[in-house]
Order: structure tokens, then C-alpha cells, then sequence
């Protein structure tokens, strides 16, 4: 039985042959639509989504599966006081598989050590978001068409964005791949990325606090939001939110091939207005993250396409 | 000063000066009844000064704790009033409930009874991460 814990869990080649059955997915729907028949998911989100949540269940439901969960602490046994290995335990019982997700850091990882069934992270904490950085790299070679030989710029919160450390692991793997990251100061990447992943893979990055010198290298513009709930303290959270908007006369600096992306949900830093360039790709991103999350349940479930 | 020798049990040597209490407490050598000296600040060649423990006891020790506290000690095992066996340590892989993870939004500081688990990530660096949240142990 696999988990999907952290992007690191899947091998390249694994990656790139999940990438492979969501595109056979997007033009073969129908040849899918049985696979997961009589299987049930759980989506276990102990923290508030509107996006991962719903595409876990859409993906299972196209999969004709079935689904169940909850949608905030709240509304479980957590507010009771359960922990989370005794949660998962329980629900175990009654699906085959979970997606779960939870503001603490580690907890899917907790939750696979005691779980029957495969145990996928829809995201902990500030730490990591596979699905979504399966997503991306979807989103990427389905727009770009390759993984590799690509200038990626990182601009927003690299701190606490989670995303976009599973995204730099991720693509660290792919040839000649190179990150500019722009930030403020205080949400710069974390230590371990930098020495752990650009400093140990002796990858091509550079830092940065300004966004229009760099723009023009972009092959990809991947801007993240700053996440009022990972700061303890809300003056910081809105002294830096507004730091790096990306807008229509910002964007004449980037190259007309050059692909814009966020994970979602934005607040400020995308002008509404850059929803009508051509380059957003930040919706086509949303509908992409349904095929790779079908695709992974059918992988973790080790079930195959109806012929 | 003259601290004498032990017949049966665990000599500590080439302890960094200053730590032997440290050390005298992750063991829980504290909680035991036999005879145990901790001499601090001995003359060293290796080390110009050095901590020792000597334990009048054959004990199990925890060699993955003792080398994540200070993979240069060397475990003198003596039967006898021979030493039978020197141990080297290392750093171990991996270290369980010995240190504790400081991450706020880490699992650990709300799950209860759950095993703190750090795993060494560089081993020329000596560096641990938390399993759960990857923050680096200080």
C-alpha cells in the first residue's frame, strides 16, 4: 500500500507517468469513468478549501466513485478532542482511501503511519502540497509542453507557501531547470529548501525583491498568495501582503509565451484584469488538478482504466 | 585527584569538557543506584581537557543518544578490570524521543503521545530534521 505524503514519495518516472494517464484521461474520459466503481474516498479537511476539497471529490465522482468527509475541525470529533491517528483509524473503516488535509505540519504523515488505507496530503500546514504540485507540473507540460530547459520565477509568500516548495523539489529533478525567487525579506524560502535541495542539487537560483528586472527571463510566472493564517501576528501579515501585485503594465515586461500560474485562491496580488492575457493560466491549472488527482487515486488504488 | 578504577560496567572517555552532566541526564544515569563518577575538566592530549563517566555497572546505553550528543566519545566496556571492548559511535540515522521538535505548527505540539522522530539529513553537517515538519533540530 503507497501514501502520497510529500512530492519526494514518487520517483520521476512515477511523476511523469501519472502526467501521462491524465492526459489520456482529458481525451479519453469515458474509459475512466468506471474505474473507481464501488470505491469510496474520504476528504478529511480539518483547515477550510474550496479547490482541493472539491476536486478530490470531483476527481473520485468522474472515477464513479463515491465520496464522504468533512470540511472543517469543527464539524468532526476533532472538536471533541480525538486525535488524528484515532480519526483516521476510524474513518479507515469505511473508505478505501483519504485525502486529508490539516493546518499542522506532519499530520498526514502521522495519519499514514496508523492508516489501513492510502493516506493522501492535501496539504499540512505551511509545509507541503503534493497534489497541487502535481498539478502544476501538469499544468506545465500540458501548456508548455516539457518539463525541462525552463526559467520558473517564484514571486509572493516562499516562505510559508507550500506549493512552491513541492514545486522547487519537484522540479529540481527535470534538466537545466532555473528558479528566480522573488520575495520579501521575512518570506524568503525556507533553510532546508536552500540548502537541501539549490544548494545540494547545485541548481541555477537566484534571489530577489523585484519583480520587473526578472520578469522578462519568466517561462513561467508562478505567483503565490500571502496566507493571513500562517501569521501569528496580523500586523506583519498586512505590512507584507500587498508587497508583489502582479498587474497588466507589470505583465508588458514578461515574454508573449510566458505562462502565468497560482494555486489559488488569490486575494490581491493578480489584478483581476490580467484574467483576460492569454498567459493566465490559473484557471486551466484548477481543471488540470481534477485529471492528476483521478490519476493518482486510480495509481494508489491500483486500479486500471475500463477497456 | 585520584578516582579509582571500576572492576565491572562502562567507562564514558573523551566526553567534550563541560558536558558530562548533559550527558550524565540523557542517559538517565540519574535514576540508577550504583556507583557512578563524573569527573570533569581532565588533562587530555586529544582534547586539552575532557569529561569522563564511569559507570560501576554493566549497563545497556542508549549508543544512538550518546553519539547524536557527541559522536567523539569513546565506550570503554570493562569486565573484570579489563576493558573489553571500545566502542566507536556515530551519528545515528535516526533519533527518537530524545529531542523534542520546537516548530509550533508541527503535529507534535498538539497529538498526544506521539514519538518525536528526527532524521539525520546531512551527515557532514550533523544536521536532524523533524519527520513530521522538516524543522531542523537546534
Amino acid at each position: 500500500m503507497r501514501h502520497l505524503i510529500d512530492i519526494g514519495d514518487l520517483s520521476v518516472t512515477e511523476i511523469d507517468e501519472l502526467i501521462e494517464t491524465a492526459k489520456d484521461i482529458i481525451e479519453n474520459p469515458k474509459s475512466y469513468s468506471q474505474a473507481c466503481k464501488g470505491k469510496k474516498l474520504a476528504t478529511l479537511f480539518f483547515e477550510p478549501s474550496t479547490r482541493t476539497r472539491l476536486s478530490f471529490e470531483a476527481a473520485m465522482l468522474d472515477l464513479g466513485g463515491s465520496v464522504l468527509g468533512f470540511s472543517s475541525a469543527e464539524s468532526s470529533s476533532t472538536a471533541k478532542g480525538e486525535s488524528v491517528t484515532d480519526t483516521v483509524r476510524t474513518v479507515g473503516c469505511y473508505v478505501d482511501i483519504i485525502a486529508m488535509r490539516h493546518p499542522k505540519e506532519g499530520a498526514p504523515l502521522l495519519a499514514s503511519m496508523s492508516s489501513d488505507v492510502p493516506i493522501i496530503n492535501a496539504g499540512d500546514g505551511g509545509h507541503s502540497h503534493p497534489t497541487q504540485t502535481l498539478t502544476d507540473l501538469l499544468t506545465i507540460k500540458m501548456e508548455k509542453g516539457r518539463l525541462d530547459n525552463l526559467t520558473i520565477v517564484l514571486c509572493g509568500d516562499l516562505m510559508f507557501g507550500r506549493t512552491v516548495h513541492s514545486l522547487i523539489a519537484a522540479m529540481s529533478c527535470y534538466e537545466n531547470v532555473r528558479f528566480i525567487l522573488i520575495s520579501p525579506e521575512e518570506l524568503r524560502i525556507p533553510d532546508y529548501i536552500r540548502t537541501d535541495i539549490l544548494e545540494k542539487k547545485k541548481l541555477k537560483w537566484v534571489e530577489t525583491n523585484e519583480m520587473e528586472s526578472v520578469l522578462g527571463e519568466a517561462d513561467i510566472l508562478y505567483m503565490t498568495r500571502v496566507q493571513r493564517e500562517r501569521f501569528f501576528n496580523e500586523a506583519d501579515y498586512l505590512r507584507l501582503r500587498d508587497t508583489f501585485i502582479l498587474d497588466t503594465k507589470k505583465l508588458e515586461y514578461a515574454k508573449p509565451d510566458t505562462i502565468i500560474m497560482h494555486p489559488l485562491p488569490r486575494v490581491n496580488e493578480i489584478s483581476p484584469k490580467v484574467d483576460s492575457d492569454p498567459r493566465a493560466c490559473y484557471f486551466k491549472q484548477v481543471r488540470y488538478g481534477k485529471f492528476i488527482r483521478m490519476a493518482l487515486i486510480m495509481k494508489l488504488l491500483e486500479v486500471s482504466k475500463c477497456t | 585527584m585520584y578516582v579509582d578504577g571500576i572492576t565491572s560496567g562502562v567507562v564514558l572517555d573523551h566526553i567534550k569538557a563541560g558536558r558530562s552532566m548533559e550527558i550524565y541526564h540523557y542517559l538517565n544515569l540519574d535514576q540508577m543506584d550504583c556507583c557512578i563518577a563524573i569527573i570533569k575538566n581532565v588533562k587530555s592530549n586529544k582534547l586539552g581537557k575532557k569529561d569522563i563517566i564511569k559507570v560501576d555497572a554493566e549497563i545497556d546505553l542508549d549508543l544512538d543518544v550518546l553519539g547524536y550528543l557527541d559522536p567523539n566519545i569513546t565506550v570503554n566496556i570493562v569486565r573484570d578490570g579489563a576493558v573489553i571492548e571500545k566502542k566507536k559511535l556515530k551519528l545515528p540515522a535516526e533519533l527518537k524521543n530524545v529531542i523534542k521538535c520546537k516548530n509550533p505548527r508541527c503535529i507534535t505540539s498538539s497529538e498526544r503521545e506521539i514519538d518525536h522522530i528526527f532524521r539525520l539529513t546531512s551527515p557532514e553537517k550533523g544536521t536532524y530534521r523533524c519527520v513530521y515538519c522538516e524543522t531542523e533540530a537546534k
